[in-house]
């Protein structure tokens, strides 16, 4: 067994945990790298089957290749996708920077989807090697009414047992790419050949290294048009993962605000 | 053993802990940047955090994400850090010290394959040096690499430094365990982290980066007993998947396999795997680390919690054992406490029968004692509601260890030291192929240890309306609240069911009766402390009743209570308007009016209800069961 074996398995572990304490459950599917790994993953523990929907919290500010990519890839794979809506910047909370405000609608629109069909369990694809604060995470993540992350008192997570039990009016975050970092998550792409949106690849000298809304998303400097030449940029590279997202450097608790608010 | 490149090329996971302020994030902050692991961006960012409170550059800024951590200077909750050294990477797990936080170190600290033990050399050996170099041990993290940070504040001095380490070493010695190495670093320096510092010449052991080197990564279970705990089964599709986790050994197709509590031998018909390759071959065999789903030659009925085996090598069947636990919760544990006890995939109530020695808090000392205050270590005996499937912990870690959780919360975590209990799967499986009667495999007293008390009847008889249901339903609550099994038989509602086809009549009467008394003896057989509400005029039917119950070894047998009121009163309270009715004509052959009631000869109690209230009544039987049907 490789890395890349080891980590499969025990994301697959982590989708039969779930699947067996929990329910309803839908998986969030951003139509990014990570997301995609993740029900390609949810595949493999169900033997083909994929036994819950997948719900793109959609701002309606996505890369239009994004929605073409969507709407392909979930018909071939017979994804059960709920397209759930955002609600508007304007109801937003105004004390955030401007583009964490932008994030926020996300929050607001899983929040919304969770209430509709009473999801009990989210799967969410975060991994830790993201971002400092969600390198904090527990794998089962409970939240509450509110969808809030008790980052004081999370509880405690070890040999393989978690906490299953779903908070009285909440729910429990499930987050079975939490170990994958990066690169093991563009290594395996290229071993499975797992298809990705096309903006991840450069063209004229930028590309996309991570997904985000086309209003608070920036392309990198970067010559990698392959996957073999994205995982050879990862391997030397020192820019972090999330530069071109906007909404993490605006102020210094601006993510952590967000995550502590039911950001994924 | 040489390791293959795939295990060479895995992130060794590394956990650093040790008490509050001795310079853990500092030295994973420092040890980020003297690796060149920090993005670029990354230090700049902490200066200007730095900044914008007013203090000097503080490397713990580096993992201490949150707001309150960079406010208050402590690590809250575990960081996953990933970095490389020139011969693998690494990913390292920066652990909080405070007291407040030891559940997020073990949660840390589980998940490592080594350990990084911080100790500031200038305050000494503290609670959480030890208790973390404790918890370590029971973790099964067996490499550890003691780090004596702030050697600048004594000035490199090698007398004080042997001092603090010769102490920590004996301590470490005294629980069984083995530093790799133990070494002098200055983190704010960069002292002995990755380079050798000049000031400390005398050190001749290595730099943490280079213990770090020299540490391998966990070795897989593959060469131990095959344990498959099941953890679903599916059928989406025509297959009837089992599902679940390889922890230790190889399964092929073919191989016969038993479950285990269960004890349901069949054959591994195939390994199914999902690929989108076409053409894609399932693969003949499975070993540790692996998730599968097999299907099986029989169709046989298992479920989630049972365990795959071979049948040479089965896991230990037993409901009662010994184990070490560390206790995570906010209260004291104590005898008698219920919980949930999860180890593999199996979940069931389990009861703390026992405590032994405990290793208590703050100085670390061993005491006996009943109560395990938060964050202590102790001997425990476990008692299960039903068989486990487990191994010793030394002989298979997998399904040797096990959490302790009460709703929601995990409260503690253990390791299964076999030793002193039997394993009852000989006694739990059925030898014969053609008895005739079944033997329980659980016998009486076995179920009366369980539950503290005998099972048994308690029969009630008297008229209608002397009292019997108010005070059986009472009685039934006030028992149960004491912890006792109890349940009631009332007339109307068996009326309702078992004896729906009887009516009132002389014979149906005594079948009624019959039925009860049957039905009776099954649930003190079962361990039950029956409540029995019928009206049961006839001596005789009381007395079958009473000879059913008496042909249970161990139970408490049969206790006859007279529920006494006389007629008059009985007539005169008339809750159910049913003497109104018998005198009206409109019942016939009522007990009392137009039957006869035999009052009991020597009833063993006597409750009369014209003087005692209900409540009154409830306390008088509920002290004589008490009494009566102590285990």
């Amino acid at each position: 067994m490789d890395e890349l074996d080891r980590l499969e398995s025990e994301s697959i572990g982590i989708f039969r945990e779930a699947f067996a304490a929990i329910h309803p459950i839908g998986m969030l599917w951003s139509i990014g790298k990570d997301s995609n790994v993740m029900v390609w993953l949810a595949r493999k523990a169900f033997f083909g089957h994929l036994p819950f929907p997948v719900i793109h919290v959609d701002t309606g500010l996505e890369f239009p290749e994004v929605y073409e990519f969507r709407d392909r890839v979930a018909r071939e794979w017979s994804l059960n996708l709920i397209a759930a809506p955002c609600p508007p910047i304007e109801a937003m909370d105004q004390s955030l920077p401007p583009n964490a405000r932008s994030a926020s609608r996300k929050t607001a629109g899983l929040k919304q989807v969770v209430a509709d069909h009473g999801f009990r369990g989210i799967v969410a694809g975060i991994r830790r090697d993201e971002q400092s604060t969600r390198a904090k995470e527990r794998v089962f993540s409970p939240r509450g009414a509110e969808s809030k992350w008790d980052f004081r008192s999370q509880p405690p997570e070890f040999w393989g047992h978690f906490a299953t039990t779903v908070p009285e009016g909440g729910h429990v975050r499930i987050h079975p790419l939490l170990s994958w970092s990066e690169i093991d998550i563009w290594r395996y792409i290229q071993r499975e050949q797992i298809p990705v949106v096309p903006l991840y690849f450069s063209r004229n000298g930028m590309r996309f290294r991570s997904l985000g809304e086309s209003d608070i998303t920036v392309p990198v400097p970067s010559n990698a048009a392959t996957i073999a030449e994205i995982i050879a940029e990862l391997e030397t590279t020192r820019v972090p993962e999330r530069a071109g997202r906007t909404m993490d450097h605006e102020a210094e608790d601006s993510f952590e605000r967000l995550r502590v608010d039911g950001y994924m | 053993m040489r390791i293959s490149e795939a295990e060479a090329a895995r992130p060794l996971r590394i956990v650093v802990v040790g008490h509050v302020d001795h310079g853990k994030s500092t030295l994973v902050g420092r040890l980020l940047h003297d690796v060149g692991a920090l993005p670029d961006g990354k230090m700049r960012q902490v200066e200007a955090n730095c900044k914008s409170r007013g203090m000097p550059f503080e490397w713990a800024f580096v993992t201490d994400a949150l707001q309150i951590e960079r406010d208050q200077g402590i690590t809250v909750d575990v960081s996953h850090i990933p970095f490389k050294s020139s011969k693998r990477p690494y990913v390292l797990i920066d652990a909080p010290g405070h007291r407040e936080f030891v559940k997020n170190m073990v949660t840390g600290a589980a998940a490592a394959d080594a350990a990084v033990l911080v100790i500031d050399v200038a305050e000494g050996v503290r609670e959480q040096s030890r208790r973390h170099g404790l918890l370590l041990h029971l973790l099964g993290i067996e490499q550890v690499a003691i780090v004596l940070n702030k050697m600048d504040l004594i000035a490199n001095d090698p007398a004080r430094f042997e001092a603090v380490r010769a102490e920590y070493e004996q301590y470490l010695a005294s629980i069984g365990v083995r530093p790799a190495a133990m070494i002098p670093v200055a983190a704010r320096e960069g002292a002995n982290i990755v380079t050798r510092a000049a000031a400390m010449s005398w050190y001749q052991g290595p730099t943490l980066l280079a213990a770090l080197d020299a540490f391998a990564p966990k070795a897989r279970a593959v060469e131990r007993a095959l344990r498959l705990p099941v953890q679903d089964i599916y059928k989406f599709d025509q297959r009837r998947i089992v599902a679940g986790k390889v922890e230790s050994g190889r399964i092929k197709v073919g191989d016969t396999i038993v479950f285990s509590p269960s004890n349901k031998t069949t054959r591994v018909r195939s390994i199914e795997q999902w690929s989108a390759v076409p053409g894609f071959v399932p693969p003949q065999s499975a070993e540790a680390g692996q998730s599968v789903g097999i299907t099986t030659e029989d169709e046989i009925v298992v479920e989630r919690g049972d365990v795959i085996s071979h049948a040479g090598d089965m896991p230990f069947e037993t409901d009662v054992f010994r184990a070490r636990l560390f206790w995570l919760g906010r209260e004291p544990l104590e005898a008698g406490r219920r919980m949930t006890l999860r180890i593999g995939t199996q979940a069931m109530p389990v009861v703390v029968q026992e405590i032994g020695r405990i290793v208590g808090s703050g100085d670390l000392s061993e005491r006996a004692g009943t109560r395990i205050e938060s964050f202590d270590v102790a001997e425990i005996v476990l008692r299960a509601s039903r068989i486990v499937a487990l191994d010793g912990y030394s002989a298979n870690a997998a399904t040797g260890r096990f959490v302790l959780s009460d709703g929601a919360d995990v409260l503690g975590g253990g390791v299964v030291e076999l030793g002193g209990y039997p394993d009852q799967r000989a006694a739990t499986t059925r030898k014969g192929e053609n008895l005739v009667r079944v033997e329980h495999r659980v016998s009486v007293t076995q179920r009366a240890q369980r539950n503290g008390h005998k099972g048994g009847v308690v029969w009630l008889t008297g008229l209608s309306g002397a009292g019997k249901s108010t005070i059986a339903v009472a009685l039934e609550q006030v028992l149960f609240s004491r912890g006792i099994q109890a349940y009631v038989l009332d007339g109307d509602n068996i009326r309702t069911g078992l004896n729906a086809n009887l009516g009132f009549g002389p014979d149906d009467r005594a079948e009624n009766i019959r039925r009860v008394g049957e039905a009776a003896a099954l649930f003190a057989e079962a361990g039950f402390v029956v409540v029995t509400a019928f009206i049961s005029p006839y001596r005789s039917d009381r007395a079958r009743a009473r000879a059913a119950a008496m042909r249970i070894d161990g139970a408490a047998g049969f206790h006859e209570v007279f529920v006494k009121a006389g007629l008059e009163t009985c007539e005169r309270r008339d809750p159910k308007g049913l003497y109104r009715k018998a005198r009206a004509g409109q019942i016939a052959e009522f007990t009392g009016i137009s039957a006869p009631y035999e009052a009991p000869d020597l009833p063993e109690l006597v409750v009369d209800t014209e003087t005692l209230s209900a409540d009154q009544s409830v306390e008088l039987l509920a002290d004589y069961i008490g009494r009566n049907f102590k285990f």
